[in-house]
């Protein structure tokens, strides 16, 4: 096997994980879709990582995690926030700016 | 493991065995945290498919990735998300009518062409060879030594960053989380005659005032010969099973009385018959 077949994977879960961000309408489902699309660059980063003979992968890899915890902690923070004053967690109910 | 040959093209048959059953797995997983209905089983499949990820980045020889991935992503992050599904997102059931017209199918279209774009993207590049990560491990003494020798010299800037992007998210999560109260707070006082305020603070009275009727389902009289229903619990009170006996012996006695006056009575005719 050829690591090659990693990126195939990272691809086939980024993919998965968009269209479940264009599909699901639960936020939270949204926000975990987007989790998994952070997950599948990840692994992309460390295959690479592997491929090409160098750590600077895995450094990348290591930054997105970390932006990722940070995004995780703000945007739970607001989908509880939406909730409270909403009552929903569904991003159709979310139309406040619509006219 | 790792491909400590300089250039290979084929990793060993252990990690191919591992990587079909493992990614697997991990398609399943995806598809159905995308899938499933509830937000608390998408939770638990993501979880799942983060820690066969933390497998394969362990596979890729990315040691330090692989442990951070399982103690960051599937035991913080996953966890955090789970504590906000039991917060939020368990009453809040997803809507399934959709409101776009054929907006699923068009997504479900969009998201079959982007990835056939990538992975023929991938399937084009000529990736036939990989240098493994043997001699950038051992430039330093190991994985994570030359991770960290990366992040203190070349990254630094960026490492100081994320220090501060995490001190900004933290602030942040706390600023919008954060309720202004909006009414005085009470005081001790008004707390304790709030606690006593119409409720019956000596013990209860007992029930059943007559010495053949002292069962707990007869409540005791007041003064007034009026029955009190503080006297019979609370669990007879709210299944109607009391019963109420205060007029009881006035009805024996009227009653007495009356078939007494039916035999006077009687008799008298009787009487009159004889006459």
């Amino acid at each position: 096997m050829n690591p090659v077949n990693y990126l195939y994977l990272a691809a086939l879960l980024f993919t998965i994980g968009a269209a479940g961000v264009l599909i699901r309408r639960n936020a939270i489902v949204v926000f975990m879709c987007v989790e998994l699309m952070l997950n599948a660059c990840n692994l992309a980063f460390v295959t690479f990582s592997r491929m090409h003979g160098n750590l600077d992968g895995q450094i990348i890899a290591f930054f997105t995690m970390v932006v990722a915890a940070a995004e995780v902690v703000v945007g739970l923070a607001i989908i509880v926030s939406v909730f409270r004053s909403r009552h929903s967690a569904s991003v159709d109910d979310a139309s406040l700016m619509k006219l | 493991m790792t491909g400590l040959a300089a250039a290979a093209s084929q990793t060993s048959t252990g990690e191919a065995f591992q990587f079909w059953v493992l990614g697997t797995v991990a398609v399943i997983g995806a598809l159905s945290t995308v899938l499933m209905k509830k937000a608390v089983h998408s939770a638990l499949s993501l979880a799942g498919t983060m820690i066969v990820l933390a497998v394969f980045y362990l596979a890729n020889g990315a040691y330090f990735l692989g442990v951070v991935q399982i103690v960051v992503y599937t035991g913080a992050i996953m966890m955090l998300f789970l504590f906000v599904v039991m917060l939020v997102g368990v009453t809040a059931a997803d809507s399934l009518k959709e409101t776009l017209k054929g907006q699923r199918w068009l997504a479900a279209g969009c998201g079959i062409g982007f990835g056939v774009l990538l992975i023929a993207g991938i399937g084009n590049a000529s990736l036939n060879s990989f240098n493994g990560l043997g001699t950038a491990n051992a430039e330093h003494g190991g994985n994570i030594e030359g991770l960290a020798s990366l992040i203190f010299t070349k990254y630094v800037f960026a490492f100081e960053i994320t220090g501060a992007l995490l001190i900004t998210a933290t602030v942040g999560a706390m600023v919008l989380t954060h309720r202004e109260r909006t009414e005085r707070a009470k005081t001790q006082r008004e707390m304790s005659e709030e606690r006593v305020r119409g409720k019956q603070l000596p013990p209860l009275p007992a029930p059943g005032v007559y010495a053949r009727h002292n069962a707990v389902d007869i409540p005791g009289l007041l003064p007034d010969g009026t029955p009190s229903e503080l006297t019979v619990m609370q669990t007879l009170r709210n299944r109607g099973q009391i019963r109420d006996v205060s007029n009881e012996s006035l009805d024996q006695l009227k009653a007495l009385e009356q078939r007494s006056e039916e035999r006077l009575g009687r008799d008298n005719e009787d009487e009159e018959v004889a006459k």
